[in-house]
């Protein structure tokens, strides 16, 4: 931007007193952009209360047993959301302990050794595939992981593994490729991008001066990262890692595809369940009873607080640092 | 000696290191060129000219996403004025009035809450809100369900951008005898527009492939239609129950679908690129 100032012209005017001209549309300004924070929050109080409301018919008829009944059947109006609680709690941390390695190392690869003359292309294809719509990984999921996955992994293990034995008990299911297990592949890669992009970022905004004086100590690559660069974006990366988790939790359409949308409670990574988010989307519409509608409702708060849960973890954590 | 081992440690840990970086960085490249691949390949076969000038068929009959393709642009557009609008006036507020206020951080904590809120839980309180009252799914409901996820990220997005901007700005605005009002609106905002820019592209992106709030707002419609208060196709639905549907050629749709998405996104993020590079150089 540029600003010219005509030196006579400032020389000469006398200073004007009082509120400057236009002041009077201060406050409304001001009362306007107010409204529009509020309106978030009212949004975010309406999602609480109506799910509140709509959930309330399954609290009151199975209480807090609700969250513990590990059934799930519209034909004897029995709903209980122990299956579907688990299996979104497996996927989404399961597909955050396989992405996270894999972010950080990309992050780093591009930041510290990529060649300049990959950089900028590698960089910007992460960042493009991070804004890719979660149903097309889902779509890829179901017509080529799955079906990959069944070929070459689970039929192998099903000819491998004896009858009862351990090995079998661990990777018994359907061999469709339908499982939580490729269910958490999928959310791994889904959100991989998106934390290795802000990874990147925050590792750039690391001064150089900061990370040329830890080379100029003598440190090595590796302790640079870990001893500096790390150290310094901690708490936006934990933030970072946090709306991973938060995105991984309330995915829907990439796991509806491929979890197999099993109501029976998992007994293996192998086996085909049901997230909370997957079950919602899956029967919402077809819902035919109150009470169908209703639980489906409840279990949406449960996911609701769960990621609630989640956020306020992280503030916890965040809020005893005070960089950046 | 000592430190002879020592260094000698050091070298290959961070030995290990750098492969460990190398290795995942192939790993992850790989997988995401694996999903490109076969979203070019299964998507290109199903694209052909009657995608764009024919609705969504039944099963076996001949059609095309036209009615899927501008449902979904008329809803994003309305959702991304209405998120714009309210994403930017509220980051700004964040920015530059809230302070340290015990509302400010209520409002920065709740928008992180909506940030990562779970699409489908929006879907459903849309659907409490303004379908079931009024016994219909409607286009509008999708769009206020759209605008709902769209509107913190622009809001985040600007009031990271604003708080970057130096205080110089601020102050050279008020030294101007700039009323504050004025300083945003003019300084502030032109200063960080590529910021916001940006923000409102990431939301846009975010929203373009959303599907799981519009399965209760939006729902679908098999017929071409212009009219928010009625059930209206888009896209993403489109994609979900072809995808779904044991039909070939509605799969192929699917992908055609999945592909149309995929590159107006990467359109829209490329484009922004330019523009932000261009505003570099100026």
């Amino acid at each position: 931007m540029t600003l010219t100032i005509d030196r006579t012209e400032a020389g000469q005017t006398p200073v004007a007193k009082g509120k400057p001209r236009g002041g009077a549309l201060d406050p409304f300004f001001e009362a306007l952009c107010l409204a529009s924070a509020t309106v978030l929050l009212a949004a975010l109080c309406w999602v609480l209360v109506s799910l509140l409301i709509g959930g309330w018919p399954a609290f009151h008829k199975f209480g807090v047993n609700f969250l513990f009944i590990r059934s799930w059947n519209p034909v004897t109006e029995v709903y209980g959301a122990a299956g579907p609680i688990v299996d979104t709690l497996i996927t989404a941390f399961l597909a955050l302990a396989i992405s996270l390695p894999i972010a950080f190392g990309i992050a780093v690869f591009l930041v510290e050794f990529c060649p300049p003359v990959l950089r900028r292309p590698i960089g910007t294809a992460v960042e493009l595939l991070a804004g890719i719509p979660s149903i097309v990984y889902g779509m890829w999921g179901l017509f080529v992981l799955a079906p990959w996955f069944a070929l070459h992994i689970q039929l192998p293990l099903l000819t491998l593994a004896k009858p009862g034995s351990l090995l079998d008990k661990m990777t018994s299911g359907i061999p469709n490729g339908a499982n939580i297990l490729t269910a958490s592949i999928i959310l791994a890669i889904m959100v991989l991008p998106f934390i290795a992009a802000v990874l990147r970022d925050l590792m750039m905004t690391v001064p150089a001066q900061v990370r040329e004086s830890a080379y100029g100590l003598g440190s090595s690559t590796m302790e640079v990262i870990t001893k500096v660069s790390l150290p310094y974006i901690k708490r936006s990366a934990v933030g970072a890692v946090m709306l991973g988790l938060g995105r991984a939790l309330g995915e829907t359409m990439a796991v509806t595809f491929i979890i197999g949308n099993s109501h029976a409670f998992p007994k293996n990574l192998f086996d085909s369940g049901s997230t909370i988010a997957s079950t919602i989307a899956n029967e919402f519409n077809e819902a035919t009873t109150d009470m169908h509608t209703s639980a489906l409702i409840a279990l949406g708060l449960v996911l609701f607080l769960i990621t609630f849960a989640v956020l306020a973890m992280a503030r916890a954590l965040l809020g005893q640092q005070k960089v950046v | 000696m000592k430190s002879k081992v020592l260094i000698a440690r050091r070298k290959a840990g961070n030995a290990l290191f750098v492969g460990f970086c190398w290795i995942t960085a192939a790993i992850a490249l790989a997988a995401l060129a694996a999903i490109l691949f076969s979203l070019f390949k299964d998507g290109l076969g199903g694209m052909n000219l009657q995608i764009f000038t024919m609705d969504t068929p039944a099963p076996g009959s001949p059609g095309g996403l036209r009615n899927a393709i501008v449902g979904s642009i008329l809803m994003c557009a309305l959702a991304m004025l209405i998120a714009v609008v309210i994403g930017v006036l509220a980051g700004t507020w964040l920015a530059e009035y809230a302070g340290d206020s015990a509302y400010g951080k209520v409002v920065r904590f709740v928008n992180d809450v909506l940030l990562s809120a779970p699409s489908i839980l929006v879907g459903l309180a849309i659907y409490q809100m303004l379908v079931a009252p009024f016994h219909g799914f409607s286009g509008l409901a999708g769009s206020v369900a759209l605008a709902l996820l769209a509107a913190p990220v622009v809001t985040r997005t600007t009031e990271d951008v604003l708080k970057l901007q130096p205080s110089a700005l601020r102050e050279a605005g008020v030294a101007l005898g700039s009323p504050l009002a004025s300083t945003v609106r003019r300084i502030l905002w032109r200063s960080a527009r590529t910021g916001i820019l940006t923000g409102g592209l990431l939301a846009f992106a975010r929203i373009s492939g959303e599907t799981a709030p519009l399965l209760f707002t939006a729902l679908n419609n098999q017929f071409f239609s212009l009219n928010m208060t009625k059930p209206m196709a888009n896209l993403p639905s489109v994609i979900f129950n072809g995808g779904l549907s044991a039909y070939d050629d509605l799969r192929k749709l699917a992908w055609a679908g999945a592909l149309l998405i995929a590159v107006a996104v990467l359109g829209v993020n490329i484009i922004a690129r330019t523009l932000t590079r261009e505003n570099r150089q100026s």
